[in-house]
């Protein structure tokens, strides 16, 4: 409990001054890393390794000598349960599906929040809480609805079906809002007075400085996106256009059948293109931050 | 280049009534400053003239040619703003360039007008930086560089020296007056400050209340004030006033302690035994005299000293006096007759009227 104390104490005091305080802080900061990345690790592990393993109940912490057998089998044919549905065909679906609905959110909200923030018209508040208060309503709440919209329009097991009603976003539009109105007054006006019509501005002035929030979005939306379960699991039925998550459900047997390592392995790859998004928008989102100001 | 008129330009924002009829006619290639305190309605003013914002009453003319109802961008005026309002992700050549691109200039008549400017501005060097790699003043000129490459009829300045610390705005304000006299465009400045009105306009417009107190040279402003408004406002420090009759006979005024000062001659004999308030400026006082000041502050400025006190009849007073400051604690004061102003006591207004 003092320890605990110290460290806390540490930061807000003089940093640096106290190498106990230091260590200690160093000490939990490593804990904690341990305890985020110990199921990664482990799930990591047992991709590398034959049926068998973890047939046995053994929790590998050490590397396999079966890796490239069983991503190239799942990345190819998917695995037993699910033949006939490679992990490539799942990943490119969850793709197709997270980019769309990424590009379609920030492509409505902002143009939704340009209207909202810039231009004054008749029940311009009605339309900013009517998008406002859709935020507090979950998608489970009108999923029922919103699949007998999707299905009156023939859209179950198509591309547009997954994607469209998942396009709107409350969030985005708010957080545009927000930011457009910081904006000051002076630079729209010095704009009218440049000659710059409503689109051009959107174009030259609103559109380059809001590449840092766009950025932000984006890798937010993309993950948002990537890990949908609960619409693509209604809405698809056919193979040819599950995703990846509802692919790694579809894996899991309820008798012993499971395979666990190509769950893994499966998992692994799942995993990569949201941390890649990740790894690559957050140097982009810093280099906007340090070059860009309002 | 042109000329603007304004006429009975009035503005409401709801039911209030900010600006309560407005003239104004700016010749070919003047500078005038409009000045007031905050709130007085200049820069609704202004932005009626820029169609940022749409007069309740009144038109706008601009060489003839009423814009009243027309956007900023038909205007063809130009205008620099407080914040200086540059496009944070454009360098400084596309922050110049911007309004000429809009406008579809040719790529070579973009470029020569660009660097003309840049070169008047010494901006030449720095053309690829963007607004944050620049100082305040360096930003204050690409923001007069944005309105001089567009070639306007008329430029507007929106207290555009405001942010600068005050020896940049000592320089740029000098600037401003040479460039506006080299380019002879029209020009409307606004701003609170009364030393920068005093220095850069050809013309005031002091502004009070949503009306133009009085519209003059600077010099006659402050020599023939109009009203205790503008005598208050135009002079630093403050003119100072006492409250007097007019002798019979005109040719003086009694003070409430029973004090006779002589008035300037021929001038208020047809207002004998009227109640005034009397002006007398700073500057203008003699020693020694016939008042008695107790003094309670005393700023020296190096070059002369800023005495506060108070008369025996309990006024307040300000005398400027050349060289060191005074030891006395009691100072006889004689403020100089030919510098006296006589306002109304009632309406405040200069007496005898300005012609």
């Amino acid at each position: 409990m003092a320890e605990a104390r110290n460290s806390i104490a540490a930061p807000m005091g003089m940093a640096g001054s106290n190498p106990r305080a230091d260590m200690l802080t160093h000490i939990i900061l490593v804990l904690g890393v341990l305890l985020f990345a110990l199921p990664i690790w482990i799930v990591l592990m047992g991709s590398t390794h034959d049926a068998g393993t973890i047939g046995r109940g053994d929790v590998p912490l050490l590397p396999g000598a079966e890796a490239a057998a069983n991503y190239s089998a799942v990345w190819s044919q998917g695995n037993m349960r699910r033949a006939g549905v490679p992990v490539s065909t799942m990943m490119f679906n969850s793709a197709i599906m997270a980019l769309l609905i990424t590009f379609g959110k920030i492509a409505i909200s902002i143009i939704s929040a340009y209207a909202v923030a810039f231009f004054a018209f008749p029940g311009r508040m009605l339309f900013f809480w009517a998008i406002f208060i859709t935020l507090m309503l979950p998608v489970e709440v009108r999923i029922f609805p919103t699949f007998q919209v999707v299905s009156d329009l023939g859209l179950v097991n198509t591309y547009a079906g997954l994607i469209v009603p998942l396009i709107a976003s409350a969030t985005a539009t708010l957080l545009f809002r927000q930011f457009f109105l910081t904006i000051p007054d002076e630079l729209v006006e010095a704009a009218k007075m440049d000659g710059a019509g409503p689109i051009r501005f959107f174009k030259d002035v609103v559109l380059p400085l809001s590449a840092t929030n766009t950025a932000a979005l984006f890798v937010i939306l993309f993950v948002y996106g990537w890990n949908q379960y609960l619409w693509p699991l209604l809405v698809t039925t056919s193979t040819h256009v599950e995703t990846i998550m509802v692919g790694i459900v579809k894996m899991l047997g309820s008798q012993g059948d499971t395979e666990w390592h190509l769950v893994m392995a499966t998992t692994v790859l799942a995993l990569l293109p949201p941390v890649a998004i990740v790894i690559l928008m957050q140097r982009w989102f810093v280099k906007g931050l340090v070059e860009t100001e309002k | 280049m042109a000329e603007l008129k304004l006429s009975s330009i009035v503005k409401n924002f709801g039911v209030v009534r900010v600006l309560h009829g407005i003239d104004l006619t700016v010749k070919n290639g003047e500078m005038i400053v409009i000045v007031g305190a905050s709130g007085c309605g200049k820069s609704t003013l202004l932005r009626i003239v820029a169609g940022l914002e749409r007069s309740t009453g009144g038109t706008v003319l601009i060489d003839d040619r009423d814009v009243t109802t027309l956007e900023p961008a038909a205007r063809d005026i130009a205008m620099v703003f407080q914040n200086y309002a540059l496009y944070p992700h454009m360098r400084v050549f596309d922050n110049m360039a911007y309004g000429l691109r809009i406008r579809g200039l040719a790529k070579e008549d973009i470029e020569r007008r660009v660097q003309e400017a840049a070169d008047l501005l010494g901006l030449s060097t720095l053309l690829d930086r963007r607004p944050r790699e620049l100082s305040g003043g360096q930003r204050q000129r690409v923001a007069m560089g944005r309105a001089i490459v567009r070639e306007p009829k008329l430029f507007l300045f929106d207290e555009p020296l405001s942010n600068l610390d005050a020896k940049l705005r000592v320089a740029m304000r000098a600037e401003i007056k040479r460039l506006q006299r080299r380019l002879g465009v029209t020009s409307l400045f606004v701003t609170h400050d009364q030393v920068e009105a005093m220095t850069l306009g050809d013309r005031l417009v002091v502004m009070h209340e949503g009306r133009a107190a009085q519209i003059a040279s600077p010099m006659e402003i402050f020599e023939r004030p109009a009203d205790t408004y503008v005598a208050g406002f135009i002079g630093s420090p403050a003119m100072n006033f006492l409250p007097a009759y007019i002798t019979e006979d005109g040719k003086a005024a009694r003070l409430s302690d029973g004090n006779i000062l002589a008035l300037p001659p021929g001038q208020y004999a047809s207002h004998p035994g009227r109640k005034v308030t009397l002006g007398i400026r700073p500057e203008h006082i003699n020693l020694p005299g016939p008042l008695r000041l107790t003094t309670d502050l005393i700023e020296p400025l190096g070059s002369e000293s800023v005495v506060h006190g108070r008369l025996a009849s309990g006024e307040t007073m300000a005398l400027r006096l050349p060289g060191a400051p005074p030891s006395a604690a009691v100072l006889e004061i004689a403020p100089r007759s030919e510098h006296l102003h006589a306002f109304d006591a009632e309406t405040g207004k200069r007496l005898p009227p300005p012609a």
